[in-house]
């Protein structure tokens, strides 16, 4: 018979209980996973455009479209202003930041009940799945960002007055701050949703009213005096102007805003995957 | 012997009708009392044990009771019970993918459970994609995959359609090529549920052959849950019978069968001449137990019959001139069969007990029981017919 507290430790791989504590995040568990994780991208990615013509074309055709409707209505009808930017490239810029954004918590923000049938057969570390959401929409994100850089050249050889600045090198950071703030929200979501599904129904419509209080389709700048503050309290806005402002020379950079986007970013997050982890375990009976 | 499992005060208790407890103001009274007031969950205290035939006070039911049980490293141990016996909540707490309300269990090694035969796959992808996806997704690592690749495709038998989306497969074929992945993980504790409904003769007897392999050739231990009793007898050593919830202890697993068919069986109960009656094939002999209540002197007769109802053969305890003497309250009496060798499949026994003046039992089709044997493995094996001939072949 173990004596000692070690002896216990060592005869046992695994213990299942009703309650863990709540930081028993089990991190090295997704590690061990880890191949999951790219089988799952891999899978998102391939299925996206099996028996297709066009294959990965169909990423452009959604942020192409978009821009050319944006152009029309938001510049050419309501003549917005884009602080002095081509108007394509502005609305190009910012869609395919946000759509990254809002990729992620769309996604995420269902998993509990999307994979129900799976989760409830076999166990994985949970966490893989959102965290799969997220990389397979990056190479989503990736191939818009194309997109972009082919607008790009083809402005600048119209010689149109935008400038890509050394903020660029904060990129990768933007990227992050994009993925794990959608992450971490749509976390909480799905957390929150697999008893009652309320939530749910906000989240779509609740996106789509969130781009237009983020400066996606108007410049910070132009905003009125009185809403700034307010717009500025949406930590994707901060994300946004810099965004443009590393790529396109325009848009409202400071270490305030970042600092604030990043905190609440951080916030988030580890409220997100500590709801998510209490939930994991037994939502499989409630979904 | 090393412990596997151990498994303490296991229960698990679901609501029925809606989700959860039902209502947010529940939900929020549960919570106020356990977390904050540090009362007894009040909604354990209402549970009661599983029956789904009959209507309950309470929507509250314990899907499992109290378990408790150990399994020791290399043991093959097969749970049998009725539907809603608490099997599948067992083995998915077993496998992590929901939680118990109470209880703990310890597992020494690393578990792969099946409780689903192609978890995961996805229908657009191919044979191989699949095969690292659902690997993946069971646990292993990729080089692991990439080892096993030949040897899984070899064992799935769909080797021509390895490279074409799974959704062009047939059920049989998909669920081949998802055993063959499951079969080939390496891990100390095997469990797998009722997978092997699907597929045809040849395959399910491959899967069995495939499990019998893993746990007495390499020691690995399994749990596995079935309805079928001969495959259960065949490949386990060990048997837990659930019922209702409640778990009656660990057993031989002839034992445990025994015990959970005669609890089907409705006459034994408060029956003051049988009360406990078992078939098993043992060593190619038919070996039929009874246990009997003190009537003197008396003859005892069978029948077994085939499934299409064809009586086969039978005997009679006074036409072999056996005079057979009761001392006891109850007293166990075994029949073996040498002869004749029965070919697989379902077969019944009829049953009379008298003794010289009147009939105290008479059983029409009293037991059913399945022969499966192991040297009958293929199908090209098979043999015709319902018993075995022995045959001399002269040239």
């Amino acid at each position: 018979m173990p004596n000692t507290k070690e002896d216990i430790v060592k005869e046992w791989d695994l213990t299942i209980e009703p309650q863990t504590s709540l930081f028993d995040l089990n991190l090295k568990d997704v590690w061990r996973y880890r191949d999951l994780l790219w089988m799952f991208v891999k899978r998102d990615f391939v299925s996206f455009y099996k028996q297709t013509i066009l294959g990965p074309l169909w990423f452009f055709i959604q942020p192409l479209f978009t821009t050319i409707i944006y152009t029309f209505i938001f510049g050419g009808l309501a003549n917005l202003s884009t602080d002095g930017l081509p108007q394509p490239l502005f609305y190009m810029a910012g869609i395919t930041a946000w759509n990254y954004f809002a990729d992620c918590i769309t996604k995420t923000s269902t998993v509990f009940k999307d994979n129900a049938n799976i989760f409830g057969k076999v166990y994985f570390p949970r966490l893989i799945m959102p965290l799969s959401i997220v990389a397979s929409n990056l190479v989503r994100f990736g191939v818009q960002m194309l997109l972009l850089f082919m607008m790009m050249g083809y402005y600048a050889g119209q010689n149109a007055s935008f400038k890509i600045t050394p903020a660029i090198l904060l990129f990768p950071v933007l990227v992050m701050l994009m993925a794990l703030l959608g992450l971490g929200l749509g976390l909480i979501i799905t957390a929150l949703t697999t008893k009652y599904r309320d939530l749910a129904f906000l989240v779509t419509f609740g996106i789509q009213l969130l781009m237009y209080t983020t400066t996606v389709i108007y410049p910070l700048s132009s905003a009125p005096e009185k809403y700034k503050t307010l717009i500025s309290l949406n930590p994707m806005t901060g994300i946004i102007e810099a965004f443009r402002y590393a790529f396109l020379g325009q848009g409202q950079i400071s270490v305030n805003t970042l600092g604030y986007s990043t905190l609440f970013t951080i916030v988030v997050m580890v409220l997100g995957i500590l709801i998510f982890n209490k939930t994991e375990k037994t939502f499989v009976d409630t979904v | 012997m090393a412990k596997a499992i151990k498994v303490e005060n296991l229960s698990k208790i679901y609501r029925l009708g809606e989700i959860g407890t039902g209502t947010i103001s529940r939900d929020i009274e549960r919570f106020v009392k356990t977390k904050i007031l540090k009362q007894e969950d009040p909604f354990l205290k209402i549970g009661e044990t599983n029956d789904r035939a009959t209507k309950g006070a309470s929507d509250i039911v314990y899907s499992l009771k109290d378990i408790n049980f150990e399994i020791e490293q290399g043991d093959a141990v097969g749970i049998i019970g009725r539907n809603g016996a608490g099997k599948s909540t067992l083995l998915k707490i077993l496998s992590r993918v929901t939680s118990p309300t109470t209880g703990k269990i310890n597992i020494k090694g690393r578990v792969a459970s099946l409780l689903e035969v192609g978890t995961g796959f996805h229908p657009e992808l191919t044979g191989r994609e699949n095969i690292y996806l659902n690997g993946a997704i069971l646990g292993m690592r990729k080089r692991e995959i990439d080892r096993k690749l030949d040897e899984i495709i070899d064992f799935s038998g769909v080797e021509r359609y390895i490279d074409t989306p799974v959704k062009r497969y047939s059920s049989g074929m998909y669920v081949r090529l998802a055993f063959a992945v499951a079969a080939h993980l390496e891990s100390e504790i095997l469990i797998v549920d009722e997978v092997l409904a699907v597929g045809d003769a040849e395959f399910q007897k491959k899967c069995l052959g495939k499990m019998g392999e893993v746990s007495k050739g390499e020691g690995r231990t399994v749990l596995f849950v079935s309805h079928n009793m001969a495959a259960v007898q065949n490949l386990c050593n060990k048997g837990i019978l659930l019922d209702e919830g409640s778990c009656y202890g660990l057993g031989e697993v002839y034992e445990v069968i025994s015990d959970y068919q005669n609890k089907q069986l409705k006459f034994l109960e408060n029956n003051d001449v049988l009360n406990f009656i078992y078939v098993r094939v043992i060593d190619a002999k038919i070996e039929i137990t009874l246990r009997m209540s003190s009537i003197t002197n008396p003859i005892i007769g069978f029948v077994i019959n085939s499934e299409s109802g064809l009586k086969i053969c039978g005997a009679n305890s006074k036409n072999d001139g056996i005079l057979i003497c009761c001392n006891n309250e109850f007293s166990e009496l075994k029949i073996i069969l040498k002869q004749p060798k029965l070919n697989n499949g379902n077969y019944t026994l009829s049953l009379w007990i008298s003794d010289e003046w009147k009939d105290y039992l008479f059983l029409e089709d009293a037991f059913s029981f399945q022969i499966y044997n192991n040297d009958q493995k293929s199908l090209t094996n098979s043999k015709h017919g319902i018993v075995t001939a022995e045959v001399i072949w002269e040239l």
